[in-house]
């Protein structure tokens, strides 16, 4: 009796414990969106998200910075995408175990261990100067792509490695190709975590400053970016440079800032987890 | 003559006429890489149209044989394979052979049920639809002829388009069978195809395949001496990755030559 009542109470205090973690690891984010809703969204005015700034970026609103930091996503989406679903592919299915392929791995790892602001400096020397295109959309959204690869390797090359062999297996015994297997069996199964994978990481590229501070960004401009060769304005650079760089800030344009930008990442979020949950229930076995 | 005894009493003697040979097994040696379970120097003729049954403990390599005759090991680490698999004369083990079109020919069925992760129609025209086959008519002919012939039209013809896990084992089963059916192959390989399967399930397996094998060559690997006893038009007993005794099975279940078939018939090993 005495010691089924200490085992009641060691599996409650174990209970206790991992609710104390999360409720730990949850509550700085619940802050952090809720501080800068609270103060951000009386700031959100049409005018906010539609009009270039005016008086040295204090008055006026965003709309260069938004637009800017959808190209860049854009763009770098399309780079990264089908090059980082590939590679996964071929690590997942056709890449033979052996020491190159351990150590493409490992550089793969790594490559996500590095700091953004040094992948920042790469490609302002391999994309701006040894490539010649400038601070522009084209570099940061390469730049940017090379940082996001890792995530979306990594990713496809889970989801298709949880698709069991087994049904590759019975492709290949009704005279199936390995890419047969690969198109009709493997990618239609691995998508919800592929797709997860390259919308967290276009996510996360949204949000780097470092990135793009020497490849794409401008503090301001007075037009439109009309090619890809063009700098543009970017709301994570933005936010920086009205949050540290000029004196007489109005805390309204700091706030709206972040929150629009909180906002559009968050709304990648759920969009991924809509497409997730819809691609699994599509999944049957 | 020869005709009345068609198939030799003993391993490695006499090959069956020609004109009833599918295929030919000429001293076939594997051995995996990590040395796991091999075959040593099998010679067998598996008659046309009949089912034959590779028997014998596990572990033997009944699955590797079976797996050999449509390439399937080719997905494995095979260290070393020698000797010659002939299917109509075609040499299947010959690196310049389309395994693809083989694999056509020569389809398998495994012990587990892995039914692909689409509807019913699509897992029965799966594999003509990787061949090439578009046509919607000639492809839902397809999956009709082959879930009759697999007997399982009866229980599945109203929910075609419903996801194909959602049918029972023994129903998961017979898909897999009218998947293989719907290519139209010439060999049948089975591997402990109802080892997963109740009593009912499995009496269906079996009467499927007594009408299948007067159109196509079946190699069956059972999941009991009862099974194997049952099915065998002709019957190998394989220990130890060599063959032991292969004979008419009528000849090898009442009067076996060899005293290990004997003993394992009889069920004092394995």
């Amino acid at each position: 009796m005495n010691a089924r009542r200490q085992r009641q109470w060691t599996q409650r205090a174990g209970f206790g414990l991992l609710t104390l973690a999360t409720i730990v690891t949850t509550l700085p984010i619940l802050l952090i969106v809720l501080l800068i809703l609270q103060r951000g969204l009386a700031a959100i005015t049409p005018e906010f998200l539609l009009a270039f700034p005016s008086d040295g970026l204090r008055a006026g609103g965003i709309f260069p910075a938004i637009l800017g930091t959808v190209l860049l996503t854009f763009t770098m989406t399309l780079v990264v995408a089908p090059l980082g679903i590939a590679a996964g592919i071929y690590l997942a299915h056709y890449a033979p175990d052996n020491r190159l392929t351990r150590s493409i791995r490992i550089a793969i790892l790594n490559l996500a261990g590095i700091p953004s602001v040094v992948y920042g400096l790469f490609g302002l020397a391999f994309f701006v100067i040894f490539f010649r295109m400038g601070t522009s959309i084209l570099a940061g959204a390469l730049t940017l792509a090379i940082m996001t690869l890792p995530v979306v390797i990594t990713t496809t090359e889970e989801a298709v490695r949880s698709v069991p062999n087994s049904f590759h297996v019975v492709s290949v015994s009704l005279g199936g190709t390995d890419w047969q297997s690969v198109r009709r069996i493997l990618l239609p199964q691995g998508l919800p975590g592929i797709l997860t994978g390259v919308i967290l990481g276009v996510e996360r590229a949204a949000g780097e400053t470092a990135p793009i501070l020497f490849t794409a960004a401008a503090v301001y401009l007075p037009h439109l970016p009309t090619s890809p060769l063009d700098p543009t304005m970017a709301l994570p650079y933005h936010l920086y440079v009205v949050s540290t760089q000029i004196p007489g800030m109005p805390a309204g344009v700091q706030y709206g800032t972040a929150a629009v930008l909180l906002i559009l990442v968050l709304l990648m979020n759920i969009i991924a987890t809509v497409i997730r949950s819809r691609a699994r229930a599509r999944r049957r076995w | 003559m020869a005709s009345q005894i068609p198939f030799p009493f003993i391993a490695q003697q006499p090959l069956p006429p020609a004109r009833s040979a599918k295929i030919v097994i000429e001293h076939l040696t594997l051995v995996y890489s990590d040395g796991r379970e091999s075959l040593r120097d099998i010679s067998l003729t598996l008659p046309n149209r009949a089912v034959t049954v590779l028997f014998g403990p596990a572990g033997g390599g009944k699955s590797t044989l079976l797996r050999a005759i449509n390439r399937l090991n080719d997905l494995t680490d095979v260290k070393r394979m020698q000797g010659h698999i002939w299917i109509d004369g075609l040499d299947i083990l010959d690196p310049a052979t389309d395994v693809i079109a083989l694999r056509r020919r020569v389809g398998m069925v495994f012990a587990r049920p892995v039914v692909l992760p689409m509807s019913v129609r699509q897992n029965v025209s799966y594999g003509l639809e990787l061949a090439g086959q578009r046509d919607r008519r000639r492809l839902s002919e397809a999956v009709h002829r082959s879930l009759e012939a697999a007997a399982l039209w009866d229980e599945v013809h109203d929910r075609l388009d419903q996801p194909a896990a959602s049918l029972s084992g023994g129903q998961q089963q017979r898909l897999c069978l009218a998947r293989v059916l719907a290519l139209e192959p010439e060999v049948i390989l089975l591997d402990e195809p109802t080892s997963g399967l109740d009593p009912i399930s499995t009496e269906k397996v079996e009467t499927s395949l007594h009408e299948l094998k007067n159109r196509y060559t079946i190699v069956l690997v059972p999941h009991s001496i009862q099974q194997a006893a049952r099915m065998a038009d002709h019957a190998a007993f394989i220990l130890d990755g060599e063959l032991v005794e292969y004979a008419p099975g009528r000849e090898l279940f009442v009067h076996p030559r060899h005293p290990r078939t004997e003993d394992y018939i009889e069920g004092r090993f394995g």
